[in-house]
């Protein structure tokens, strides 16, 4: 088990709701951001001298802007339905971390200063100037807020705390204090093209190499092109697909379906990256400059249409937002989705395969390569109630889950009351995949843990496929603390990739013959 | 002309006002606020009917409450059908002819007002008894509901116990609605009807300037009212279009 110097949470059978336990988390925050990683995305360096002032004037400006946010600090009448509903709170038991209270942080000091009741009844209604203690625990607790919207599903009006915490990391970014996980990473988009920094020559590299390992793997030649003009598709990607385990597999995945498929695809070095932090900071420009390289990439490229590799947050700036802060994509070919998922691309191929002949189907599978899993499925949380697949609502369930089940033999889903609409966060997601956060997300992922114990010792579970960057980077890195193994951890497309077979792929069988006749 | 008569005319007429215009502008000012991303709470509908029938069932029946807290969905619910249905009811004191539904409803709602007191003693003691929801509450939470309390306890006593002179409350709303001062009746001076006269008024002042906004704003909540069809429809706000030049 990894070290902590803080206590793992205990797993319990049924989940419990914590008694509250005020200031449980107030030592936890992520680093602030230094100037250089302030200054590229239009942020003040640091803190300004007259930074009540400049964050009032910035809610003000963000509630001219976001009837979201208007109506969210209106509506709420505390009637607590959303208390135990955040997955850090029922981890941390931090009052604080209710949705609700975590709201009330932004709410009280906009009852201040922009309501009647607030500017003259400050006390009967809970209104509170912004005082420096306002301004810590801003910092601290809306950076404890991984914007998966699980609490707006159960609020009666919908009020998505999400939308607060966009708000008010803005707001802290406008007067100078920034965080630096997100920020530096965003200045990284600006400048290299992805999150992780990888230059264009590195990304060939890596891509060379994908392509050997599948090669030795299999006889095939399997392509991963990069900036290949004239074809047809552009796969925009997290980065960490190009060699974070098992993010990989799942690239080698899309690969092999777009190979069997016949089309012709690309990656691109200047869209090297899916990954949308811009959304994590509440900031439209940034969101909209990060979206714009996709845009470039297309025209450059000279592109029919956009595919989005697995990942969350940025699947939902790309169903969601994409049209929006760079459309409109009438230079794309309409007879498909603007973008696809690469769930939505292989789940097409197999519903065309269905009636066909098994030797003329375009995707072979051979489900028993995956016989040693017993899977369950984790629903990322933008993928789930930000977003959507296919051309019903709710496919972003079903799809990933009829791909699993088309594999791959054993398929078992969690507890209900945690997958589909009500799934929890795996701890990490909204921009706080940071080690200094790792108390935060050992204790956010319980549970998403507790469930996934669960259907490990009631049906022998032994792998969680998922469909997404961070909770993939979140789970590997915090399974450990559970005890448990961070290999559980699968790509939804490496399960593909595993059962795949490749047009004049050699079958195990076929492969010991051979072996067998050259020794003779 | 009573002093009371002269002073709650004045202040019902000052409560409408005040009522009218502060939640005009408040819808205004949510209708003219663009939302400039599409956040609707998926799974949503992808059509314009949907989200009508969404909007339905989330008004009517409090689905999203009901997934999220059983007993405060029992008691919120309770308390709101007996509040619509008790304010129904109430149109009898002020329509003249009274319309037939309302006249035929009369005696059966008249016992709602208990369903809804029921319901709110259910609010009070949960915000105070659960340790999570007194933690979020403000001494104006407290106060409302009991202000509604007030509302609901002293009318059901009229109603039951110490019957008014409801004739002349009619006739003094009828007269105040009309514009009607010359043969204006004196409003009936028993406490009761003066309380309950009394928190009414307050109720509809600070309707606009409190949580009660929740009811307009409901209908304005961009994660309920959206269809999800971004990739479909390019969906673009005005300030953010300026972006673009
Ligand atoms: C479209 C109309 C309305 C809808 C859909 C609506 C819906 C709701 C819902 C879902 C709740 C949360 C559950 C609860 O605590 O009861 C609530 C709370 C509340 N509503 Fe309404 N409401 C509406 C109109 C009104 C009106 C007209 C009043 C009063 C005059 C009112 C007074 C309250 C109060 C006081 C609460 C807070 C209860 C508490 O403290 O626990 N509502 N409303
Ligand atoms: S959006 Fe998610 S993390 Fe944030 S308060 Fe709501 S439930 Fe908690
Ligand atoms: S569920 Fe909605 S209305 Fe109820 S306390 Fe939470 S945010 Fe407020």
């Amino acid at each position: 088990m990894a070290k902590a110097e803080f206590e793992i949470p205990e797993l319990k059978e049924y989940p419990e709701i914590p008694p509250i336990q005020p200031g449980a988390m107030a030592h936890s925050k992520p680093y602030v951001a230094k100037a250089d990683f302030q200054e590229p995305l239009g942020y003040p360096g640091e803190l300004v001298d007259d930074w009540q002032d400049k964050a009032i004037e910035a809610m003000g400006d963000l509630l001219g802007k976001y009837r979201s946010l208007q109506v969210f600090l209106d509506a709420c009448v505390k009637c607590g339905s959303c208390t135990d509903k955040c997955h850090y709170y029922l981890g941390t038991a931090d009052p604080k971390n209710m949705p609700v209270a975590r709201q009330d942080l932004l709410r009280k000091v906009y009852r201040r200063y922009f309501t009647f009741a607030g500017k003259y009844f400050p006390k009967l209604v809970g209104a509170t100037d912004l005082t420096e203690e306002v301004l810590e625990d801003w910092y601290n607790y809306f950076h404890q807020c991984s914007q998966c919207r699980r609490c707006s599903v159960f609020c009666p009006y919908g009020i998505d705390t999400a939308e607060i915490s966009m708000a008010a990391r803005e707001i802290m970014d406008r007067i100078g204090l920034g965080q630096k996980y997100c920020n530096e990473i965003v200045g990284k988009v600006f400048r290299i093209g992805n999150n992780l920094g990888l230059p264009g020559p590195a990304l060939e590299d890596t891509l060379e190499g994908l392509e050997e390992d599948v090669f030795d793997d299999t006889g095939v030649e399997v392509k991963y092109p990069l900036d290949k003009k004239g074809a047809d598709i552009l796969l925009v990607t997290p980065s960490a697909d190009f060699f974070a385990e098992p993010h990989v597999d799942g690239l080698i995945g899309y690969g092999k379906v777009f190979h069997e498929a016949g089309v012709n695809w690309t990656l691109s070095s200047k869209a090297s990256e899916a990954a949308n932090f811009g959304m994590f900071i509440g900031s439209y420009e940034n969101m909209r400059k990060i979206s714009l390289r996709i845009r470039e990439a297309a025209l450059e490229l000279g592109v029919k249409r956009i595919v989005f590799g697995e990942c969350g947050h940025a699947w939902r700036v790309a169903y969601s937002f994409l049209n929006t802060l760079a459309g409109p994509w009438d230079f794309l070919d309409q007879n498909y989705p603007i973008p696809q998922h690469i769930c939505e691309f292989t789940y097409d191929l197999i519903q065309k395969d269905k009636d066909k002949p098994e030797e003329e189907k375009v995707l072979k599978f051979d489900k028993s390569q995956n016989d040693d899993m017993v899977v369950t499925f984790h629903d990322s949380c933008n993928v789930a109630r930000a977003s959507r697949m296919g051309d019903f609502p709710g496919g972003q369930f079903v799809i990933p889950r009829e791909i699993i089940k088309t594999v791959c033999n054993n398929f078992v889903d969690m507890d209900p009351d945690t997958v589909y609409e009500k799934t929890f966060c795996c701890g990490g997601g909204g921009g706080l995949l940071t080690d200094e956060l790792m108390e935060l997300r050992v204790k956010g992922a319980k549970p998403r843990m507790e469930a996934l114990r669960n259907v490990i010792e009631e049906d022998g579970v032994t792998h969680m496929a998922m469909i997404c960057a961070i909770c993939k980077a979140q789970f590997t890195k915090v399974l450990p603390y559970y005890g448990r193994g961070m290999d559980m951890i699968v790509s939804l497309h490496q399960l593909v990739s595993n059962a795949i077979v490749l047009t004049g792929q050699q079958t195990e069988d076929e492969e010991e013959e051979e072996n067998e006749a050259a020794a003779e | 002309m009573s002093f009371l008569t002269v002073a709650f005319a004045a202040l019902f007429y000052a409560a409408t006002i005040l009522l009218v215009v502060g939640l005009a502008r408040r819808i205004y000012l949510y209708w003219k606020t663009p939302a400039p991303l599409k956040i609707p709470t998926t799974p949503a509908p992808i059509t314009t009917g949907g989200v009508v029938l969404r909007m339905f069932r989330e008004v009517v029946f409090f689905e999203s409450l009901f997934k999220g807290s059983k007993w405060t969905w029992l008691f919120g619910w309770v308390f709101h059908m007996a509040l619509f249905a008790v304010l129904f009811r109430h149109l009898r004191y002020f329509q003249e002819p009274v319309w037939g539904l309302v006249e035929w409803v009369g005696p059966l709602f008249k016992y709602l007002a208990f369903a809804m007191v029921i319901g709110l003693l259910g609010l009070l003691a949960r915000r105070y008894l659960v340790d999570r929801v007194r933690y979020i509450s403000a001494p104006s939470d407290y106060l409302m509901l009991l202000l509604l309390l007030g509302i609901g306890i002293s009318g059901a006593l009229t109603t039951f116990v110490a019957h008014t002179d409801v004739v002349a409350v009619k006739s003094f709303f009828r007269h105040l609605m009309t514009f009607n001062f010359g043969t204006m009746p004196n409003l009936p001076s028993d406490p009761l009807m003066v309380i309950h006269l009394g928190l009414v008024a307050l109720l509809m002042i600070i309707f606009p300037i409190s949580k009660l906004l929740h009811a307009p704003g409901v209908f304005f909540s961009p994660t309920r009212n959206q269809v999800d069809n971004p990739r479909e429809k390019r969906h673009i706000a005005d300030w953010a279009r300026k972006l673009e030049q």
